[in-house]
């Protein structure tokens, strides 16, 4: 019990729930759009950190949950009438029944041909769906505008998305910090430090690791299914974008990979500067600013890994011995 | 469907087979050396791509004059990209690596975007059909092939019969001995991913000259290196040939059995499986 008194833990939680109500009590469409991409980003970032920050596994696949996660919901509302809970229920499980099939099978392979294989799976999976004919193929799955009715036309459906993706980043939060400081965390931890000596301390590492990657799927399936019903629609190109993986793996270096409080500075740090990017009408040469957003991505995430490989919170917290009660 | 149809399907996959085993080649040798997976591959094939289509339809240079200009532009690209990106990171885990060369990846290709924009490019270069017997050959596509084969007996010939390509085999081998026996290795380091990235900039250049492209189309062609590299064996440079060769013909062949789309299906499970089943590739990597 007594993990959950460490200030770091509610530092964080704090900012996420300062993050996630401040476009329910001030009922701002504009603020909402905004919350919305932030809480999505910070719950991906934090899903991905069990796997890579806690063990140590680097998955480039990481959208392959999210985009089947959408595909599922989609399907179960669209063919079914699922509900929207069930349905984000349904992504989620579909996710973690994914992970869990790949797990042991593919997190046998260590360092960079695991993060190899992730990349083979995300791009199996989107050539496949976009083959498979119940998926809708290569146009995917539209919902009908009458499915939004139920839930009180498309302005109430915004709100709904909003409160789960609230939900679903306020649970990521605590999740991850469960584990992390649960004894299943520290045997992650001990994966991560050396595989092999945690085997010989009594780590049962193929379990151990299959479950993490489920734990860390689970997630980004959910968000799936509520991110494409928001967008009312689900393609494989859009499902499935390996672009989205390395974004969500650049939040959490530059936050700081196996903390808490990292992959959700890292996120909100990130979608601020994209934001003022797209937003800045500031020009270079002819071109505006906006068409470097990949650009300046890059040479951030370069710098990072060049001179401060821990990121922020953990470059905060070796510099600064005080800061480690607050910061986790 | 006639004989012929699938004797021409089957020669043309193995001709462009070929073109993609050079850019397969890059990366194995870049892995091979230094265990690194080279992210910023594709977008070197896309500047490949694009330095032939500039210098073709912009000075109306040769495209095969413009490949060696476009090859020695590699060459040094490569040299700088490691100065810049992976010389500080060579040592840490191999996260670093990847991401480093992905943000340069990032970079190229958001310049490229911002230069050039995504709207598809073609050379509009040909060479005529060659006829032999029942089959009708691009004749952009066999000199392509023909170039490649050229490429790879140049660099056997540098690795196995001069000093410096035993300096990278040795480095290859155990970098520590190799600094042991006054080897420079980081000044060779830098030499062998500046020829991997040159040999990702002959393929795009190649590729150039027969189909059209966007400054995207480079990650295809990664990606489907990622594939050989694995069917071939990763570090072993003489297997994507081969390896090149094999996904040549499954391109050219299997869309005579299933739909188009189903062919990708088929190659990244292939992928998967190899990876599972033998991580060192189907032809057994780096000893």
């Amino acid at each position: 019990m007594k993990q959950w008194l460490h200030p770091g833990f509610w530092v964080a939680l704090l900012i996420v729930l300062a993050l996630g109500l401040a476009p329910i009590f001030s009922q701002n469409a504009g603020l909402r759009e905004t919350g919305f991409t932030i809480l999505l980003a910070i719950s991906m970032a934090i899903s991905l950190n069990i796997i890579m920050g806690y063990t140590g596994y680097v998955s480039f696949g990481h959208v392959v949950f999210y985009g089947l996660g959408g595909y599922t919901g989609m399907y179960l509302m669209d063919t079914w009438g699922a509900p929207l809970p069930l349905a984000v229920l349904g992504g989620g499980a579909a996710a973690a029944l994914l992970a869990f099939l790949l797990g042991k099978a593919i997190l046998r392979l260590r360092g960079a041909y695991f993060a190899l294989a992730t990349i083979g799976v995300n791009e199996a999976v989107r050539t496949f769906v976009s083959n498979f004919k119940p998926f809708g193929g290569p146009t995917g799955i539209e919902l009908q505008f009458s499915v939004y009715k139920q839930y009180g036309g498309a302005a109430d459906a915004l709100w709904l998305t909003y409160y789960g993706v609230v939900g679903i980043a306020v649970f990521a939060l605590v999740f991850s910090y469960y584990i992390k400081t649960s004894k299943f965390g520290l045997g992650l931890m001990s994966i991560r430090e050396d595989e092999d000596a945690a085997e010989v301390m009594g780590v049962v590492t193929p379990d151990t690791k299959t479950l993490a990657f489920v734990a860390s799927a689970f997630l980004p399936g959910m968000l799936g299914v509520l991110f494409f019903f928001k967008n009312g629609n689900v393609e494989p190109s859009d499902a499935f974008r390996l672009g989205f993986s390395i974004e969500s793996l650049v939040m959490i270096m530059l936050g700081g990979q196996g903390t808490l409080l990292g992959p959700v500075i890292g996120a909100l740090g990130y979608q601020r500067l994209r934001g003022l990017l797209l937003t800045s009408d500031v020009m270079i040469g002819s071109l505006p600013l906006k068409d470097f957003q990949l650009v300046i991505a890059g040479l951030l995430m370069l710098i990072i890994i060049l001179f401060i490989p821990a990121g922020l919170v953990g470059w905060l917290r070796q510099r600064f011995a005080w800061l480690r009660r607050i910061l986790v | 469907m006639n004989a012929g149809a699938i004797l021409t399907s089957l020669v043309d996959g193995l001709l462009i087979g070929v073109v993609y085993g050079i850019a397969a080649m890059g990366l194995n040798l870049i892995w091979g050396v230094m265990r690194v997976i080279n992210l910023a591959h594709g977008a070197l094939i896309s500047l490949g791509m694009f330095g032939v289509y500039l210098l073709f339809s912009g000075l109306g240079l040769n495209p095969y004059l413009a490949l060696v200009l476009v090859a020695l532009m590699g060459l040094l690209m490569g040299i700088l990209i490691y100065a810049i990106a992976i010389t500080r990171v060579i040592n840490a885990p191999y996260l670093s690596t990847l991401l480093a060369t992905f943000s340069i990846n990032m970079i190229v290709i958001g310049l490229g975007t911002a230069a050039f924009t995504t709207t598809p490019r073609d050379t509009g270069f040909s060479l005529g059909n060659v006829e032999v017997g029942p089959l009708t050959l691009q004749g952009t596509r066999l000199i392509a092939a023909l170039v490649t084969l050229i490429v790879t007996a140049i660099l056997y010939t540098f690795l196995y019969r001069t000093r410096t390509g035993k300096y990278i085999r040795a480095v290859s081998n155990n970098r520590s001995a190799a600094e042991l026996m006054g080897i420079p290795s980081s000044r060779i380091l830098a030499l062998s991913f500046g020829i991997g990235t040159m040999l990702a900039a002959i393929a795009g250049g190649l590729i150039a000259t027969f189909f059209s492209f966007t400054i995207l189309s480079g990650d295809v062609y990664q990606q489907k290196s990622f594939i050989i590299g694995v069917l071939g064996g990763l570090g072993n440079p003489l297997g994507a040939l081969v390896g090149g060769l094999i996904l040549g013909v499954l391109e050219g062949v299997l869309p005579l059995a299933m739909p188009n789309t189903w062919v990708p299906v088929i190659e990244f499970v292939l992928f998967i499986l190899i990876l599972l089943v033998k991580p060192s590739g189907l032809l057994g990597g780096k000893k």
